[in-house]
């Protein structure tokens, strides 16, 4: 069994709440509940009482260009939900939080620091047999004024990437081994997402998200563990300049939280574009162990 | 183009005339009628040749042959949190069973998206799409051992 969150030495623990204390603060005023999921049915099928939902295709893409939503698009959702920037958010989402920490990240980059995770997610809450409901919850419309985006502080694009290996600075890709090796170009259990080259940008670690968490209960490992897989077998330092990149930017936003929020990294920087992006690009390295020994033969 | 069954087409129909909250809502009680396969015809462990490669939801498809030759599909859903899955498993079992192999062969597995909307991810619709190529493959490989076989040949 996890222990308590504020037992487990993480850097910034108020970032995360436990499935006990939504609970307790489902009446709260101040407090938004979300749910963010892959599945679109499953907030339908029961979700918290008073939760509302954020759905990351809808909600936090732009419909026509690969992008994110822009600031009036964010104005509206959050005074859709009935936030104000006084609002604490609380996110929870399927697949061990995937898509609550995608949507964290999305509020992060316009600003709204008043934002929590609810560790283990749905399942969590579902195994432990906690209040459900159908109800989809109506909340008055609010008054919200966003700043702008910020592209600089916790988002990378590929030129920023590219300069990235150059100057061999630490990037994190959190794929499954098989894409990292470029055996696969998507992740075990899913299809092809359109990438044309598989393997990894050069200089990457290795590090699946998925190592980040408890697999009993979907909750968040302590940061003593996290501090041995991201620190001391892969030589991360929380003063790093890293940036973290998967397959569309979403588990990538999952392991940003975790050195960002749990192990108190810095400066770390999500590469949305990710390997649908990277492995379509003409002309950038790449690094596919597969092909190296053919490389070197064909020279 | 081949026409849809019937059954499909209508069902399809009722869906596009629905906003998302109802459409989710309908397929939720879609959902909720699943009725995985009877152990006449499979008992866990399931194996893996009728597993849907690349359903997240470990969707299984089984075939069974009708006495007029068509073909009665069912489906098991392992993962409980898989309700996509289960929807469209309920939609193709009562919505194809007993229909005609060609018309079963000819459906789009892009019709996934008539069904839940253009806002699923690549990695959802792709594993949905994979649960009606299952079925299809199923009826364009009875319809292939019904075409009389030439000696020889």
């Amino acid at each position: 069994m996890s222990k308590a969150i504020d037992e487990r030495g993480y850097s910034k623990a108020e970032v995360l709440v436990s499935t006990e204390w939504v609970q307790e603060h489902l009446k709260d005023p101040g407090l938004r509940i979300a749910e963010s999921n892959e599945d679109p049915l499953l907030y339908g099928a029961e979700h918290i009482p008073g939760a509302v939902e954020i759905d990351w295709t809808r909600d936090l893409n732009d419909p026509v260009r690969r992008d994110y939503l822009d600031k009036p698009g964010f104005e509206r959702l959050m005074r859709r939900i009935g936030a104000t920037r006084d609002t604490t958010i609380v996110l929870y989402g399927d697949k061990n939080n995937w898509w609550a920490t995608y949507a964290f990240w999305v509020l992060q980059l316009f600003g709204h620091t008043r934002a929590k995770i609810m560790d283990g997610g749905r399942l969590k809450w579902l195994k432990e047999k906690r209040p459900l409901s159908r109800e989809v919850p109506k909340y008055h419309a609010t008054e919200y004024e966003a700043p702008q985006r910020d592209e600089i502080r916790i988002r990378a694009f590929r030129t920023q990437v590219l300069k990235h290996v150059e100057q061999r600075l630490p990037l994190v890709d959190v794929r499954s081994p098989e894409e990292y090796r470029g055996e696969r170009l998507h992740m075990p259990e899913y299809p092809n997402e359109g990438a044309l080259r598989g393997g990894h940008i050069p200089g990457a670690l290795s590090i699946p998200w998925g190592r980040a968490i408890n697999q009993e209960d979907g909750t968040f490992k302590d940061a003593a563990e996290l501090r041995k897989i991201y620190v001391e077998e892969n030589k991360l330092r929380p003063g790093d300049d890293v940036i973290a990149y998967c397959r569309i930017g979403e588990r990538s936003s999952h392991t940003w939280f975790v050195l960002t929020y749990l192990l108190g990294f810095s400066k770390v920087r999500n590469y949305d574009g990710s390997w649908t992006e990277w492995g379509n690009l003409v002309g950038v390295p790449i690094e596919n162990p597969n092909f190296e020994g053919r490389r070197e033969a064909a020279a | 183009m081949k026409r849809l069954p019937e059954r499909l087409e209508s069902l399809l129909a009722t869906l596009e005339t629905l906003d998302r909250n109802d459409r989710i809502e309908m397929l939720v009680d879609v959902a909720r009628r699943f009725r995985s396969v009877p152990e006449r015809i499979a008992v866990r462990p399931y194996p893996k040749e009728h597993r849907v490669p690349g359903c997240e939801s470990e969707a299984y498809v089984w075939a069974e042959p009708r006495p007029d030759g068509a073909l009665t599909y069912y489906f098991a859903v392992e993962n409980p949190q898989g309700i996509s899955a289960m929807a469209l498993a309920a939609i193709l079992g009562d919505s194809l069973s007993g229909e005609l192999l060609d018309e079963v062969a000819a459906v789009p597995a892009d019709m996934v998206y008539r069904i839940f909307g253009r806002e699923l991810s690549m990695g959802k619709s792709l594993g949905l799409m994979g649960m009606v190529n299952m079925v299809r493959a199923a009826a364009m490989q009875q319809l292939q051992s019904c075409v009389p076989k030439v000696d020889g040949k």
